[in-house]
């Protein structure tokens, strides 16, 4: 009976608030072990997979990543341009703008979690700095947010979970939209859009930034349906997500650099002239 | 109650900490549905077995590391192993003596109480998925049963866990 009553309120303190966490990531350094335990037999096997693969594999593996390499390279000289471009610019309309951020390489524990959720658990924790909310991507685009941290282990909630939704902009006009996650792996619907909002089929959806999780400008996902029934009070939109959710075994871990840091840094002289306008940036 | 008639307390705890890693391993898709619950049929044998040593709370805690395992709300799990466990025990008398399928018929019930209340639960809490391959589990672990019982009883008998 005692017992009882314990976990229902426990069930609600967890639910509510952020009191149970301490708890929780105390309980996981006891569950962490058999984690990497069930994890060891899978990494093993594709550890030696790694190291038996036949030489011509690896030489073909590695000219097909030079000739990327070199692609990427010809793509960053650009991108460095126009990234100091792009600062002069936003210096010149006095606004600041984050230009980087911290990035760290997750590797994914082979551990199957709560069944009909979409929800992964990585190998660094509060160890890694690791934080309550952090954005998670792979090569391809935004992956999740991280929900619980234990010490050496996190786990996070994919953009796919029926209980997640992400703010984002169509990449091609800023149209802003919520991505909400339906619970099927390959899934994003995009509700509350009207019917004659601009959006159409092969959109870009990119992180628009609003709810201050998610930096700005990775990708989400693309927009594979849009039914503008008139009967409808919204169009019906559904998304696929850009990130190999349920390949990828390396995941990025994002810290985004704050607003003021980087102004801070980055025009430390020029910050002076202009006081005024730098501190109505700050909320 | 003797302290020096127990016997054989770290054979019960292996037995749950090798179900709980038993789910937690990672099945191919086609399988991942199909995943008996292995920690309740633990809780079950030793909970029929031996209801004066497992019972609430070895239940309770045997959920919570569900829960912290699986990333479930904290304390979901220990509610609904708990009362399994409560069930069982009250029912242990009459579900020693029946033949093998009517004790995994039992079983079947009780791991179905366990969805259904898992499903209460998540639905209050959260969005929760509705297929009906949510309810396998519950077909598994009854088909399991006379492999798990006739396997912790050669545990039981081998190591005198009393």
């Amino acid at each position: 009976m005692v017992l009882t009553i314990l976990s229902i309120v426990m069930m609600a303190l967890d639910h509510r608030q952020q009191h149970l966490e301490s708890v929780r990531s105390g309980l996981s350094v006891i569950v962490y072990p058999l984690q990497y335990l069930v994890d060891l037999p899978v990494s093993a096997s594709s550890w030696i997979g790694e190291n038996l693969s036949s030489r011509e594999t690896l030489l073909e593996e590695n000219s097909k990543y030079k000739i990327q390499n070199t692609l990427y390279k010809a793509q960053l000289q650009k991108f460095q341009s126009l990234k100091a471009e792009n600062l002069r610019l936003r210096e010149l309309l006095q606004a600041s703008k984050k230009v980087s951020e911290r990035i760290l390489i997750g590797e994914l524990l082979s551990v199957s979690l709560e069944p009909f959720t979409r929800q992964i658990l990585i190998n660094k924790g509060s160890n890694d700095e690791v934080y309550l909310g952090q954005p998670l991507v792979d090569a391809e685009g935004a992956m999740g947010q991280i929900i619980h941290v234990g010490p050496f282990a996190s786990s996070a909630m994919l953009i796919t979970d029926a209980n997640h939704a992400i703010p984002v902009q169509v990449n091609r006009n800023g149209l802003r939209a919520i991505a909400v996650g339906t619970g099927a792996a390959d899934k994003l619907d995009i509700p509350y859009l009207p019917i004659s909002a601009d959006i159409m089929e092969g959109d870009l959806l990119t992180t628009s930034g609003l709810g201050g999780r998610f930096p700005t400008g990775y990708p989400v996902a693309t927009v594979t349906q849009v039914i503008k029934d008139p009967t409808l009070p919204y169009a019906v939109i559904t998304a696929m997500p850009s990130a190999q959710l349920e390949k990828a075994r390396e995941v990025l871990l994002v810290w985004p650099t704050r607003h003021d840091e980087i102004s801070a840094k980055s025009s430390v002289p020029a910050l002076a002239p202009t006081t005024p306008a730098s501190q109505a940036e700050k909320p | 109650m003797n302290v020096s008639q127990h016997h054989g307390g770290g054979v019960i705890v292996m037995s749950f900490v090798f179900a709980l890693v038993a789910h937690m391993i990672i099945l191919p898709d086609w399988a991942q549905n199909l995943r008996p619950d292995w920690v309740t049929l633990v809780l079950i044998y030793w909970c029929i077995a031996l209801p004066d040593r497992v019972g609430v709370g070895a239940g309770w805690l045997a959920g919570l590391m569900l829960d912290v395992a699986g990333g479930a709300l904290l304390g979901q799990n220990a509610l609904i192993l708990a009362i399994v466990a409560y069930l069982a025990i009250r029912l242990h008398r009459r579900i020693r003596i029946f033949p093998i399928w009517q004790q995994s018929a039992s079983v079947l019930l009780l791991i179905l109480l366990h969805l259904m209340l898992a499903l209460w639960i998540k639905g209050t809490f959260s969005q929760s998925a509705e297929t009906w391959s949510y309810w396998l589990p519950a077909l598994t672990s009854m088909l399991l049963w006379p492999v798990i019982f006739t396997g912790m009883r050669w545990l039981r008998r081998t190591y005198r866990v009393r």
